[in-house]
């Protein structure tokens, strides 16, 4: 953990070089001025960052205490157990670093207040992903809950979404990405092209799928879709009977022995990818690059259908006010200004501030994860080790490519506790 | 002075009953009244009355097949940590005929319970493995030319498992029921034209029954109780009854949650009943 420290401070040294060469662009609001809340005692104030654990990492948390000069603490929660502590104790969390769908359970339960976006110093630089709903041009997916549909508040206090842009947000933008299969080019012995390549028979034996139920209905509806085995009215909100189809497709594949394992945690899907146990699978980028760094080869396999999209956001708790309040904006801006950008990227994440986030990367870095070219020397892990030799291009090509192609967005559906039932059922089976 | 002494007992008892009304009682309580709470979708519960949760776990055939599933494997791995269990014991106590032999090689069965359960639990992952050490000798002597694949992530691993963390807790009990038998007891038998085998039947059996009552309980409740090894060996894709609470919990479904944790605790009372019935364990405790 040392020594990449190091190498982050070397990277933030020839990111000063390159600023003043010029060739960053909009890096008016960088790590310059931190902290702005000048009060005596806000060296006493510790604000609690709660989240999941691939965002929610205790270095961001030590280098966001020592640039903001009051104490940032993390702590992990999966999924259901944010909505728990949001919903029955919500005085533990300051900042919820929360997923996109989770706002529609928070926001009617009254438990954030929405943040001023005037007090967002770096609001107008933020992603359109997030800000306008419409990327390189296009609009974005509105499949699933798109960061656009949940952004916007009408109030401080609203309990319900704003339909337009408004002066209050839900959350500030936070770490998002595009997710796809993971494969071992080594073993799959042909082109992956398409999510139906997940329900192949060529990988009887040798697939895994995640056994959470919204993201794993997504990733099986992306390849039933692809196989042409189903048509779906909308994958982002399936109707009872789309998601009846589906799982009992996932389970006769299942009885006829397709799936090697369902896996649950982040660690089991590296095992199963790095054992040799499949060769094709749910996967999220992190896991990619911790097989990575054990030697074993690993793609995050583009496919034609495009990506299933995902996005955090930072959320403030209604209980902050005063001095805490400050301190939360603060970290929330500090959070979109560069250093964090830069971090995340290495385990395959994007900023919402792509631009400070380049500026924090070394130029072979930024080409690597950020602008789709070859990497001109070894890529490392945020903990130093290294994934990727040079000469390798990221999968997926540019940051641009990428999100212009995000087909769907994990999301909380309409008839979730259906599928919850349903999904019993199929890893009961 | 009178009134003093009778209250004795029971101040005696009170510090037990206290720690058990505290850590089992309320919990449990607490559990049931729960059980009869509402769910609103991911919020959590909501105070009320409502049979509905029993109702969904009852007519749920999955929850019929989880209980199945789990019976199965309850009985599997009792069948053979029973043998094993049995078998073990009588060669400590009836064939090292050193005490100092017997109890060092006791303590050499408690060897692998000085780690982990997880670690003992995963570490059978690399040993079963597609590209694991039983495989690589399989095929590397051309015994296979692929892979088993039912080693793991499969109802066996699970098993394997089971009998390799809860064998201990079959050992133990029986080992200490045995070790009371009066070993004069034996020579009669034999003296009376017993054959080994008959001695064993009809002596050994019977007054080892309260550890092997014991034992089954133990390991009947472990593994009734168990979600984290099914889940791991088999790759998630085989459950039990507890993993079903487990997958409620995901939700933020506790009302159902518990009243699947209610039923659980019936169904485990009942199988505890019944060998207590078989068994009168008390009696041969004091014996």
């Amino acid at each position: 953990m040392k020594k990449s420290a190091k190498t982050i401070g070397t990277g933030r040294v020839s990111r000063r070089s390159i600023l003043k060469g010029g060739a960053a662009v909009a890096g008016t609001t960088l790590v310059t001025g931190f902290p702005t809340v000048w009060a005596q005692n806000l060296k006493d104030i510790t604000l609690n960052h709660t989240g999941m654990s691939y965002s929610t990492l205790p270095d961001i948390a030590r280098q966001a205490s020592k640039d903001l000069g009051f104490k940032v603490e993390m702590s992990v929660v999966d999924h259901p157990g944010l909505i728990n502590r949001m919903i029955n104790d919500p005085k533990s969390i300051d900042v919820a670093d929360m997923e996109i769908w989770q706002t529609k359970i928070a926001v009617p339960q009254g438990v954030l207040q929405g943040v001023e976006i005037g007090k967002v110093k770096n609001w107008d630089q933020l992603t359109p992903l997030y800000t306008t709903g419409v990327f390189n041009g296009k609009e974005v997916s509105r499949e699933g809950d798109a960061p656009i549909e949940y952004i916007y508040l009408d109030a401080v206090d609203a309990k319900a979404f704003a339909s337009s842009q408004t002066e209050f947000a839900t959350f500030v933008p936070g770490v998002y990405n595009a997710d796809t299969l993971g494969i071992r080019p080594d073993l799959v012995g042909r082109d992956i092209t398409s999510w139906a390549d997940l329900i192949s028979p060529d990988f009887k034996g040798k697939a895994a799928i995640q056994n959470i139920p919204t993201n794993g209905i997504m990733d099986a509806m992306m390849a039933l879709e692809g196989a042409g085995e189903m048509t779906y009215g909308d994958k982002g909100n399936p109707t009872q009977d789309e998601i009846q189809q589906t799982i009992a497709r996932l389970i006769e594949l299942k009885r006829g022995g397709h799936w090697r394992a369902l896996w649950n945690t982040f660690d089991e899907s590296v095992n199963l990818m790095a054992g040799g146990e499949v060769v094709i699978q749910s996967m999220w980028s992190p896991a990619v690059t911790a097989v990575q760094t054990q030697n074993v080869p690993c793609v995050y396999q583009p496919l034609k259908e495009g990506y299933r999209g995902w996005g955090n956001g930072l959320a403030m708790l209604a209980h902050l006010d005063g001095l805490k309040r400050d301190a939360a904006y603060e970290y929330m801006t500090w959070y979109n200004s560069g250093w964090v950008g830069g971090f995340i990227a290495k385990q395959g994440y994007y900023s919402s501030n792509p631009a400070t986030a380049k500026a924090a990367l070394s130029e072979n870095e930024r080409g690597f994860f950020y602008e789709g070219k070859a990497a001109t020397a070894d890529i490392t892990s945020p903990t130093g080790q290294k994934t990727n030799s040079a000469g390798d291009v990221r999968d997926g090509g540019s940051y641009e490519d990428r999100f212009a192609n995000v087909a769907v967005w994990n999301n909380l559906m309409d008839e979730a506790e259906f599928l919850y039932s349903k999904w019993n059922e199929f890893s009961a089976a | 002075m009178n009134s003093r002494s009778s209250a004795l007992p029971y101040i005696q008892v009170s510090p037990l009953a206290l720690v058990l009304i505290l850590f089992f009682t309320i919990p449990v309580a607490l559990v049931l009244v729960v059980s009869f709470f509402r769910y609103q979708m991911l919020v959590g519960i909501v105070p009320d009355f409502t049979f509905k949760n029993y109702a969904d776990i009852l007519t749920n055939q999955t929850n019929w097949l989880l209980y199945w599933s789990t019976l199965k494997f309850a009985v599997i791995v009792l069948a053979i940590t029973g043998f094993i269990g049995f078998w073990v014991s009588y060669f400590l106590v009836f064939h090292i005929r050193n005490l100092v032999t017997a109890i060092a090689l006791f303590l050499v069965c408690t060897v692998p319970f000085w780690t982990s359960n997880i670690i003992r639990m995963i570490s059978w992952r690399p040993v079963l493995g597609r590209e694991g050490l039983v495989n690589q000798a399989l095929v590397g002597s051309g015994l296979t030319d692929q892979p088993v694949e039912w080693l793991l992530y499969s109802d066996f691993a699970v098993v394997v498992a089971y009998v390799h963390l809860f064998t201990l807790f079959m050992i133990v009990p029986i080992f200490n029921s045995m070790a009371r038998i009066d070993k004069s007891l034996l020579e009669a038998a034999m003296d009376a034209g017993a054959s080994r085998w008959g001695v064993i039947w009809n002596v050994v059996l019977p007054l080892s029954k309260t550890g092997i009552a014991l034992g089954t309980l133990f390991v009947v409740t472990l593994v009734m109780g168990d979600f984290s090894v099914v889940t791991v060996m088999s790759g998630g894709l085989s459950g039990s009854a507890a993993s079903a609470i487990f997958n409620d919990l995901q939700f933020l479904n506790y009302p159902r949650a518990a009243a699947n944790a209610v039923i659980l605790l019936i169904v485990v009372l009942l199988i505890a009943s019944a060998i207590f019935r078989l068994v009168d364990v008390r009696k041969e405790l004091v014996r």
